[in-house]
């Protein structure tokens, strides 16, 4: 679904991806940990073109993302192929972004109808749905800055959603909130990656969650996978000095207790 | 005393012709300046360097040249090129383009100032540039810009009053008039004054009122009744200790 191969990212003279090869599968649940700076949230923002990528290719259902080779040549893809391959990728940031100028429905159908194409009232309807799935079927008419954090979060979950995307990139999204409700975020994350078949790309600081969403976890370290594992070898039994010291930093001495829900 | 209020009433109707001009060419004036500012303000926040070289061009000119200069230029050099203008057009392009220029700068600035977040989010949702600037990111710069906009607002309406050395007759060149029989002190101490300070409050006025209304969309700040009441608008608590 997802392949990265020779990817290299670099802001000036600081190199912060080198030589990065890795796939995802349809359907995966790939989790990226590691130290702040360790590169896993700039993955994120290339695969959504917030980033330009300074060498190698992505290539997202076989198709170049931004760059493709030709003649021998690194050139980047046509505008348009880059919207239309975009499309299929959605994705959930940190701080929201919600739009503040139009209330929580608008926000959800602003991108169905402006570039998908459908009529307000099919877009409305699957809106007033996803927000069902999301606990907020009170709020469609509200503006955005009058909800919780954890609101807003869900109504940009919910929002992405709106465009049925095959990719789901989730960048960080419990770390902005209070810590009592971060459950019912993740809560309603788990509950879409057991109803859907979306490939997930998760960057998280919850390993409980990362433990319970995905089924491979990459830790990384100076821009490089330091280590790949399932999250069950990976939690309990990490190869990598680095990873050990990583997950005790993050875990402290709850380390044996993660996964014993 | 009463003879100079006799002389002013004697000469309200020509004090009301001048308002209506100074009126005019306020209103025009501002219309035609907001349309120049949009565009070029647009092109100036562009990254396409096609459209940012040339609107940095035209809005250094016309920031850099003098108002009266450009009015000089408008009514008397052009007739030499070959093209007449009515002195209302030659006055209404001379504050569009003059304060357009300044404004520009302020639409640029506004809309650079709509955090990343909400362009990224317009990425994430594969909005186009058009789509993009029309329905998330000018809406919220909107609500930026309106304070920059309502004092260059009432710059340009003094401004106006320069008009009167293009053989247009608005309130300044009526009071100049009227100055003869009412006398210096009365007329422009206190008609003239209070003339422009009452327009100048009635532009403020409006102004506050759109800029509660442009933030009351963005969901801040309270309902739109607090306009109409008298109470100054709160302004944003931006800065100085409270």
């Amino acid at each position: 679904m997802i392949d990265f191969r020779d990817v290299e990212k670099a802001f000036g003279d600081n190199v912060v991806l080198h030589d990065l090869n890795f796939s995802v599968q349809k359907g995966d649940r790939v989790t990226l940990i590691g130290p702040s700076g360790s590169g896993k949230t700039t993955i994120l923002r290339l695969v959504m073109t917030l980033e330009e990528l300074t060498g190698g290719y992505i290539f997202v259902g076989g198709e170049p993302l931004t760059h493709e080779e030709r003649g021998g040549k690194r050139v980047p893809v046509s505008k348009r192929n880059q919207k239309r391959i975009r499309q299929r990728i959605g994705m959930v940031f940190q701080q929201f972004n919600l739009f503040p100028n139009m209330t929580v429905v608008e926000n959800i159908i602003e991108a169905p109808v402006h570039v998908l194409g459908q009529s307000k009232r099919e877009a409305t309807l699957k809106a007033k749905e996803l927000l069902e799935r999301v606990g907020l079927s009170d709020k469609a008419g509200a503006h955005p800055t009058s909800l919780s954090g954890g609101q807003q979060q869900r109504v940009a979950i919910a929002r992405a959603l709106a465009m049925d995307p095959e990719i789901l990139l989730l960048d960080e999204v419990t770390s902005a909130l209070d810590p009592e409700i971060v459950g019912d975020v993740l809560g309603i994350l788990r509950n879409i990656a057991e109803t859907t078949d979306i490939t997930m790309l998760i960057v998280t600081h919850e390993m409980q969650f990362a433990r319970d969403v995905s089924n491979r976890v990459l830790m990384f370290d100076g821009g490089k996978i330091v280590e790949e594992a399932s999250p069950s070898v990976m939690f309990s039994d990490p190869k990598h000095q680095r990873t050990k010291d990583f997950l005790h930093a993050v875990l402290g001495d709850g380390e044996d207790t993660i996964g014993t829900r | 005393m009463d003879e100079k209020f006799a002389a002013i009433g004697e000469a309200m109707p020509r004090l009301l012709d001048g308002l209506v001009v100074t009126i005019e060419l306020t209103i025009f004036g501002a219309i035609a300046a907001f349309i120049l500012a949009v565009i070029l303000g647009l092109a100036a926040a562009s990254p396409a360097k096609g459209f940012r070289i040339p609107a940095r061009v035209v809005i250094e000119f016309f920031r850099g040249t003098s108002l009266v200069v450009q009015v000089f230029w408008l009514f008397f050099v052009l007739p030499l090129l070959g093209i007449d203008l009515h002195p209302m057009l030659v006055g209404v392009m001379a504050l569009g383009l003059n304060y357009g220029a300044y404004s520009a700068e302020v639409v640029r600035g506004s809309i650079q100032a709509v955090p990343t977040g909400q362009w990224e989010a317009t990425t994430a949702l594969s909005l186009g540039p058009i789509q993009r600037m029309r329905r998330i990111i000018f809406p919220q710069a909107w609500a930026l810009m309106i304070p920059s906009l309502s004092s260059l607002l009432v710059h340009l309406m003094k401004g106006t009053a320069i008009v009167g050395f293009i053989t247009l007759a608005d309130l300044t060149y009526q009071l100049e008039q009227v100055k003869r029989t009412a006398g210096t002190l009365f007329t422009y101490g206190v008609v003239g004054i209070l003339s422009y300070f009452v327009f100048a409050l009635v532009l403020m006025y409006f102004m506050n009122a759109l800029e509660h209304q442009a933030k009351h969309k963005l969901g801040q700040g309270k309902s739109l009744w607090r306009i109409l009441s008298p109470a100054p608008p709160a302004s944003t608590p931006a800065g100085g200790a409270s």
